[in-house]
């Protein structure tokens, strides 16, 4: 076999690995972004998703003022904690919520937080009590300031960063 | 509430549904270009040995290649559809290392041919052909857990069963008889026979590591709120120290009676990590690195005075400090290993023109010298980076991964992985002493092979729980099982209890 080829076949073998170290890197790119993405746009209630695309940038960049945690600050789930996504959070008494809250006081689909462009926002699900946000009562789709109690019933929950 | 609100998620439903599962496919594409192009990669070496061994190519280079092919393929159909938002990386990433392994290893059994006869080598013969018998039932065992658990959480269920067979299976070698159990002076076999032996402690990580991450979900809070401040690090209480003084203890008796290192190394970082994701308390990191260092230096100090059991350990040591003091005898593997990587340099001498069959060991212990002098510093730092990537895809799954037990269980394994690639790689290269592991899916062996295809399943699953848009498919169950108090209710639903 003549050396050229050889020396083809030595090099040639390095790049190989290499393209296909970045080609992996490439599809785990693409494969974050997309994620993100695709799973905002489910997330998102119907007319967010249109931009939904546009505007995660600019939630990206205030992404350090950002909430990143639910926590329960009253109540008898007091001190739990979720980690935010991307993903709405449904709160009430039936099984399938994502927090599922024991109160006497609150109903079965009671509300739920919805992201919104990086703002989360409360909204009240036609619950029998009524939710609040701080002491005002929620009757649309409210943005959720960091720190202000959201009251369910008895218990109370918080937007951290 | 507004009418748009209530409008909201039916129509919804309809749009979201197709979403998450075009998204699914699209991973599984992905998967598949790569592995086809990890394939190409396998067939490329197959060909570039062959043309600077046999001085021609012949007609059966691609035939390893294109067995291993299939192979994966079957497990990337299996992927495809019991786990479609699993991670597209990891597959193609450990298959193209497995491939690599396979052909490093048909190298070595030309290399021990005569150059004559290396022509008609059959193609599934010697430790090459092994290994590819070994990756199909490694493959299959994968499958076969990707068929069976279908949600990882289902193995916390035997956590406790999990963490006796992983103890039993840890303390096995050490009571056995050495006729049985040793193999070159480290007592981490059970022997069947002169042809097939296991090596039990490659089974016992996964299983131990069940059950450690099922028992810190478990102990979470205790082991990170009770805790005295000191230094400006939270230092746990006494008396929740036991666990990590009990598995310690393992770790060096493991260490002593098995004569092995690098074993030892393994299980203690594994508990001290998944200890470090359960509480994220930085003073569990340095108690665990002082804990062992200190075991390690004692045990070395121990074998310099006393021997006996620790007198291996001193060696090893020695031969670290000063490999070329004793070159021909003690210092053998590693002058060695250390001359083969330098003859390598930085581009290799390439595939098939080396000399690796002069490197004692190479199909296991030493195969990343051997490939090394071949492949050079440049290929092995693509080696070194395709493991990182493993490494992270899987710490990701952990990440994103919604309940606690999936997320330690993640974030141990691939914390596993990585850690024993740093041990062999280390010793290899002469950064730390070196210890008998084996270099996960390159060397030559079927209990590695087998324990590490079982532990990237585990990560295909784990991630395809995380990659899974919420709401769909596996999240029934958990939530369905809800109907205990408070705290029941949230075990293994998407939120981490911190009752501060």
């Amino acid at each position: 076999m003549p050396a050229f080829v050889v020396a083809v076949a030595r090099l040639g073998f390095l790049v190989l690995l290499w393209i296909f170290v970045f080609t992996v890197v490439g599809v785990i790119r693409r494969d974050l972004f997309a994620g993100a993405r695709s799973s905002r746009l489910v997330a998102a209630p119907r007319g967010v998703g249109a931009s939904g695309g546009a505007a995660s940038r600019p939630a990206k960049v205030k992404r350090g003022k950002a909430a990143h945690q639910l926590v329960v600050t009253a109540g008898q789930l007091a001190g739990t904690r979720i980690t935010l996504g991307e993903n709405q959070i449904t709160i009430g008494r039936a099984e399938d919520s994502t927090l599922v809250i024991t109160d006497d006081y609150a109903s079965a689909r009671h509300a739920r937080l919805v992201p919104r462009n990086g703002q989360w926002m409360i909204e009240d699900l036609g619950s029998t009590n009524g939710t609040y946000l701080d002491r005002a009562k929620v009757t649309g789709p409210t943005p959720v300031p960091l720190g202000v109690p959201i009251r369910i019933g008895r218990t109370a929950l918080e937007l951290r960063p | 509430m507004t009418a748009p609100a209530a409008s909201a998620p039916p129509p919804a439903q309809p749009g979201a549904a197709p979403r998450p599962r075009r998204g699914g496919r699209g991973r599984r594409n992905a998967e598949l270009g790569l592995l086809v192009l990890a394939m190409v990669l396998v067939a490329a070496y197959g060909a570039a040995v062959q043309a600077s061994m046999l001085d021609t190519i012949t007609g059966t280079f691609w035939v390893p290649a294109a067995v291993l092919f299939l192979t994966f393929f079957a497990l990337h159909l299996v992927v495809r559809f019991l786990a479609p938002h699993a991670d597209p990386a990891l597959l193609p990433a450990v298959a193209l290392l497995n491939g690599l392994g396979v052909g490093f290893l048909r190298r070595l059994d030309l290399g021990g041919q005569e150059a004559a006869r290396r022509v008609d080598y059959p193609v599934f013969a010697g430790v090459g052909g092994r290994q590819l018998a070994w990756t199909l039932i490694s493959v299959v065992l994968a499958a076969a857990l990707l068929v069976v658990v279908r949600d990882h959480r289902m193995v916390s269920r035997y956590a406790y069963t999990l963490g006796l067979v992983g103890i039993v299976l840890v303390i096995t070698p050490a009571v056995l008889p050495s006729s049985i159990s040793e193999v070159n002076h480290a007592k981490l076999w059970i022997r069947f026979g002169s042809f097939f032996s296991i090596q039990p402690g490659e089974f016992a990580k996964l299983a131990l590591l069940s059950f450690f991450a099922y028992y810190l979900v478990r102990k979470r809070e205790v082991l990170s709120l009770a805790s005295k401040r000191f230094l400006g690090i939270d230092f746990p209480r006494g008396r929740d120290l036991g666990p990590v003084v009990a598995v310690w203890a393992l770790s060096l008796l493991v260490l002593v009676f098995e004569k092995d290192l690098g074993t030892s190394l393994l299980y203690f970082g594994m508990f001290v990590v998944t200890l470090y994701i359960a509480t994220e308390r930085v003073s569990w990191l340095i108690i665990g690195l002082l804990l062992f260092s200190g075991g390690a230096f004692l045990a070395y100090l121990l074998g310099h005075s006393i021997g006996g059991p620790f007198l291996n350990f001193g060696q090893r040591v020695d031969t670290w400090l000063d490999p070329f003091a004793d070159p021909y005898d003690k210092g053998w593997q590693l002058t060695q290993s250390l001359l083969g990587l330098g003859t390598g340099g930085l581009f290799g001498t390439g595939p098939g023109a080396g000399q690796p069959n002069l490197v004692e060991e190479v199909k296991n212990d030493f195969i990343f010298a051997g490939m090394g002098e071949e492949v050079g510093l440049f290929g092995l730092s693509a080696l070194l980076v395709i493991y990182l990537l493993i490494v992270a895809r899987g710490l990701r799954a952990g990440l994103a991964v919604r309940d606690s037990f999936g997320k330690l269980l993640a974030g141990g394994l691939s914390f596993t992985l990585g850690l024993q690639v740093f041990v062999i790689v280390g010793g290899v290269s002469g950064l730390i002493p070196l210890t008998g592991q084996t270099t996960p899916f390159l060397s030559a062996g079927g209990s590695s092979l087998m324990a590490n295809w079982l532990l990237v399943a585990m990560l295909l699953r784990i991630s395809d729980a995380a990659g899974r848009p919420a709401g769909e498919g596996a999240a029934g169950p958990v939530r369905s099982s809800g109907t205990g108090s408070a705290p029941m209710r949230l075990h293994g639903a998407p939120t981490e209890v911190i009752n501060r």
